[in-house]
């Protein structure tokens, strides 16, 4: 099978298991929802201005709800051994992370597509005008969150606390991403030209590069006992 | 120690182990295994709980990496050499299934058929179903099927890409009487050739008459290795009683 058959079977899989079960998606709309309820409570959006505080509350949500994408994909592959069924097969097991990123990437994408436009009507947002860069903030943040999530997410899933450990290990390495996820999220936003956050755009794009290639290169041994 | 003789003599032995060792800390789960299977070998892995069988099953199917000592699959290192290769031939059948519970069993069999390049459709899975008596579950999610089944699943998914080195761990286990005898058969049909298995099991009753070959494991070193010829399960329990605790003493029958 071809590399990128390897990937798109690995990311099939997971779809189809999520269709089925439905565990994880209800799970994490009604997380990510929990969170936009309890800011807009927090904060008085008709006061505070929602270009400030706004897409740190957008984050928090995706990154959150992200973190339990993770753990459920890789809590599967734990259960029964399955990840030895993986580890065992004749391929290459990047692909098997790829796959990973894509499936991981689908479900927070899924999440983002209801939150965004719920956030908007909320908080009286016209997002319309500034759909292009901010999906381009979203791609480029979440594939980065959803590559070093999932890297992460392997190498702690042989240990016993695994769901512990996970956050512990992945947000301070997703710091930079997550902070350029909120930057540019302002900054679309606010309406600004794209020359204001050109720079953490390429941060966001360079982040993905570097951790994608890094997995790609890294993840047998992250497999590894 | 001592060793059987090859079945296929000359052939390159589709496993080789040299003084393989594995510590998880500071014990010992295998103690300078030295190991050859040849083509054609069908060998039982026997011993008491905590034996060190498992570890050996998943050292050689490259799940864990020896502490020490050479392990070679079809003359290969697995960890250095061609290992999408090595395992292309290789097969592991666990008491845990690898199936995905929400998958129809078709669907898993399809899954993993892809992963080894098999090209699998949903009928072929089908097929294989029919051979482990699944073919009027097929379309039905693994998470209905009771524990017997899930295993019969997972025998079929073993047997896929028909490996060339077997390994099975307590394969018997959740098995009915007829499960026990599909297996039984697959495993006569399939291994007549030059094809091996490795078996750790504890139901010898099952598994005996499929052996060419018995190993004995204790406290992580082999104390016996013979020919199965001439052993019922009565005296090979016999047998293995009288080497318990004899790891280290170099006991050979």
């Amino acid at each position: 099978m071809s590399y990128l058959g390897t990937v798109l079977l690995v990311a099939g899989k997971d779809l189809r298991t999520e269709i089925r079960s439905r565990e994880q998606v209800v799970s994490l709309f009604v997380f990510a929802l929990l969170i936009l309820v309890v800011f807009n409570f927090a904060f008085d959006f008709t006061i505070v201005d929602f270009g400030s505080l706004g897409p740190g509350v957008l984050w928090v949500a995706f990154i959150f709800s992200g973190v339990l994408a993770l753990n459920h994909s890789f809590r599967i592959e734990r259960e029964q051994d399955r990840i030895e069924g993986i580890l065992v097969a004749p391929i290459d097991r990047s692909a098997f992370y790829l796959g990973k990123v894509a499936a991981t990437m689908m479900f927070m994408s899924a999440v983002e597509a209801v939150l965004v436009p719920l956030a908007a009507i909320l908080f009286n947002q016209p997002l319309t005008t500034r759909l292009g860069a901010l999906l381009l903030v979203l791609l480029l943040n979440t594939l980065g969150f959803a590559a070093v999530g999932t890297l992460f997410a392997a190498v702690t899933t042989q240990t016993r606390r695994s769901e512990v450990l996970l956050p512990l290990l992945l947000f301070p390495a997703a710091v930079p991403i997550a902070l350029a996820a909120v930057r540019t999220t302002s900054h679309v936003l606010a309406g600004r030209p794209f020359q204001v956050y050109a720079n953490w755009v390429w941060l966001s794009g360079g982040y993905d590069l570097v951790f994608l290639a890094a997995a790609v290169l890294l993840f047998d041994f992250a497999l590894q006992e | 120690m001592t060793f059987a003789a090859s079945a296929t003599p000359g052939a390159t032995p589709l496993l080789t182990a040299r003084r393989l060792q594995k510590r998880f800390g500071a014990s010992p789960a295998l103690d300078d295994v030295d190991l050859d299977l040849a083509p054609g070998e069908r060998v039982l892995l026997l011993g008491p709980n905590g034996a060190g069988k498992s570890t050996l099953l998943r050292t050689a199917a490259g799940l864990i990496r020896p502490s020490a000592g050479s392990l070679l699959l079809f003359g290969e290192d697995p960890w250095r050499g061609d290992r999408i290769a090595i395992r292309r031939r290789l097969g592991l059948l666990s008491h845990q299934t690898f199936l995905y519970d929400h998958l129809t069993a078709a669907e898993n069999l399809v899954f993993y058929g892809r992963l080894y390049g098999l090209g699998t459709t949903t009928a072929g899975a089908r097929r294989s179903l029919d051979e482990v008596g699944l073919a009027d579950r097929a379309d039905d999610p693994v998470r209905t099927f009771s524990r017997g089944m899930q295993q019969r699943a997972a025998i079929a998914r073993a047997l896929l890409h028909a490996p060339d080195l077997l390994l099975l761990d307590e394969p018997f286990s959740g098995l009915d009487a007829a499960g026990r005898d599909t297996l039984r058969r697959l495993l006569r049909d399939r291994f007549a050739g030059a094809r091996a298995f490795l078996m750790a099991t504890h139901d010898l009753e099952s598994a005996l008459p499929l052996a060419s070959r018995v190993i004995v494991l204790d406290a992580g070193r082999v104390t016996i290795d013979r020919p199965s010829a001439g052993l019922d399960a009565a005296r090979l329990e016999a047998l293995i009683g009288r080497h318990a605790g004899a790891a280290g003493a170099g006991v050979a029958p």
